[in-house]
């Protein structure tokens, strides 16, 4: 049985810290935190017609894969990625890696992994974690968000790895082939950190960027009022046939607005804190890259600019504990949406000062 | 945040595992601090599970009343919906919608049975009855 070599470390993001612990492996050293900033993987999105589990999507980073993708382009990275329409062949090729004393990175659903919390076992499909050998039945796994490896029994893994649905896995395996021997840091650094900043000033369409933060602002400031884009659309799902008949508007309708008001926020809370952002929805993680590269570089300023995020990341902490606080008031009257909004949007001036600052110091692609 | 303001609540949720979380130590650099938790993020997640219970037990008060099938108890007991399920099945959110009926869910062939029961990871005998106890869900 193959038993590989592997050193497990404790993250805050799955993706992030799969790669940071997958190239380490292969013998480049890159924190999470450098990892996560040269991917250019910060974003904010706000999708209000795309509904996960009745409510909008809301993402604090760029898509899943991002950061793979972001650093085989930023760096230069070889990645082997493959995905397998057969489950079966998926099993064969992993076992097939593992007995090469190859450890590999994989994508799989949180719901069906045995190891994690119960009450952490939803139906996201976009985890990472690292598989880097075998024991009997069982894999062994290093799961960055977790303190030790763990282990898993491979008819679990396989059900996480092949799910369908949203984001769907489809056995995705990964592994770095070629890494670039020298990295001239003084030139990636200001690229992406420029390409990051302008994605998020310079979206055009509010989906993605501080538009899409505005937008949220916005629609959160009237939650209170019902409209298409405040309808909890998760019941009434026992629709009868002689429903279909009868017009929309005379259909048995379920106007519990508050309740939907009340998802709604927690959501938000859940996507900035509870899916392994490293606080503040990857705001801190961001802020501690700008540092990093701060000292590389030998740059003051980009020190200045990791303290401003740090301070961003404060108040998005804040604007957290305000919206779960407002979860709890009983009576819908006495909830002050329209504090919320203003308390968003100041964040996202905030926030747009700092991308502000980071386009100034990167002019022409150099740190000046 | 400071790494000594890096909240230590010990929630539930986390289950006895801890959550590494980046602060600015008392020299002013990042580093990443071990935390059991914040109270904040644990309200929120379990806001989430207390929305898919109290749709599990609906469900089941619709399932006993006649009015619903198993399926739709186990949907949401399994903290899945109506959208979820269809993309885990393959199969269309109508098709779905009228399995709750138990009229048509009770001639479903094998065959269908055997997507939902690979979908929700339980067996046939278990999907064509509720359990047991009141709440005993998401287990």
């Amino acid at each position: 049985m193959p038993n590989n070599v592997f050193e497990h470390d404790h993250f805050a993001h799955c993706e992030s810290g799969v790669m940071s612990l997958l190239l380490r492996h292969h013998g480049l050293e890159l924190s999470e935190a450098m990892v996560f900033g040269l991917s250019g993987a910060l974003m904010f999105a706000y999708i209000p017609f795309v509904k996960l589990g009745g409510l909008p999507l809301i993402a604090y980073r760029s898509m899943p894969r991002a950061i793979i993708k972001g650093l085989r382009k930023n760096l230069g990275i070889g990645m082997k990625m493959v995905n397998f329409s057969n489950p079966s062949l998926g099993k064969k090729a992993l076992d097939e890696v593992l007995d090469a004393h190859q450890v590999v990175g994989a994508q799989t659903s949180v719901f069906w992994l045995p190891y994690f919390p119960e009450e952490m076992r939803f139906h996201f499909n976009a985890h990472n974690l690292i598989i880097f050998g075998r024991d009997n039945n069982d894999y062994l796994i290093s799961d960055p968000v977790f303190e030790h490896p763990m282990r898993c029994p491979s008819n679990d893994l396989q059900k996480a790895r092949f799910v369908k649905g949203m984001m769907a896995p489809k056995g995705l395996l990964y592994y770095p082939e070629k890494i670039p021997e020298q990295l001239d840091y003084a030139k990636i650094i200001p690229k992406v950190i420029r390409k990051n900043a302008r994605a998020m000033l310079k979206t055009p369409v509010p989906v993605a960027g501080l538009g899409a933060m505005r937008l949220l602002a916005r629609h959160l400031g009237r939650l209170d009022k019902p409209g298409w884009l405040t309808q909890l659309r998760q019941r009434p799902q026992t629709m009868k046939i002689s429903d279909c008949g009868v017009a929309r508007s005379q259909r048995p309708q379920y106007p519990d607005n508050s309740r939907y008001a009340r998802l709604f926020m927690g959501h938000i809370v859940r996507m900035q804190e509870e899916i392994g952002t490293g606080g503040a929805g990857f705001r801190f993680i961001y802020a501690s890259f700008l540092q990093e590269a701060g000292e590389l570089l030998g740059c003051d300023a980009l020190l200045q600019t990791s303290q401003q995020l740090t301070l961003v990341g404060d108040q998005w902490r804040e604007f957290a504990l305000m919206l779960v606080k407002a979860i709890r008031i009983k009576d819908d009257r006495a909830v002050d949406f329209a504090a919320l909004r203003r308390k968003l949007e100041s964040i996202a001036e905030a926030e747009a000062e700092v991308y502000r600052d980071l386009l100034k110091l990167t002019r022409n692609n150099k740190i000046s | 945040m400071k790494s000594s303001k890096v909240p230590q609540h010990n929630i539930s949720t986390y289950g006895d595992n801890k959550k590494a979380i980046y602060a600015v130590g008392t020299d002013g650099r990042y580093t990443r601090v071990c935390s059991s938790g914040w109270k904040v993020e644990e309200a929120a997640t379990k806001q989430a599970l207390d929305e898919l219970t109290r749709l599990a037990i609906l469900a089941r008060k619709d399932v006993l009343a006649g009015k619903a099938s198993p399926l739709y108890f186990h949907m949401y007991d399994r903290r899945m919906d109506v959208q979820t399920l269809a993309q885990a099945t393959g199969l269309f959110k109508w098709r779905i919608q009228r399995h709750f009926q138990p009229r048509v869910f009770a001639r479903l062939p094998e065959k269908i049975l055997a997507r939902y029961t690979d979908a929700l990871g339980i067996s046939v005998a278990q999907l064509c009855q509720l359990p047991q106890e009141e709440g005993a869900g998401a287990q």
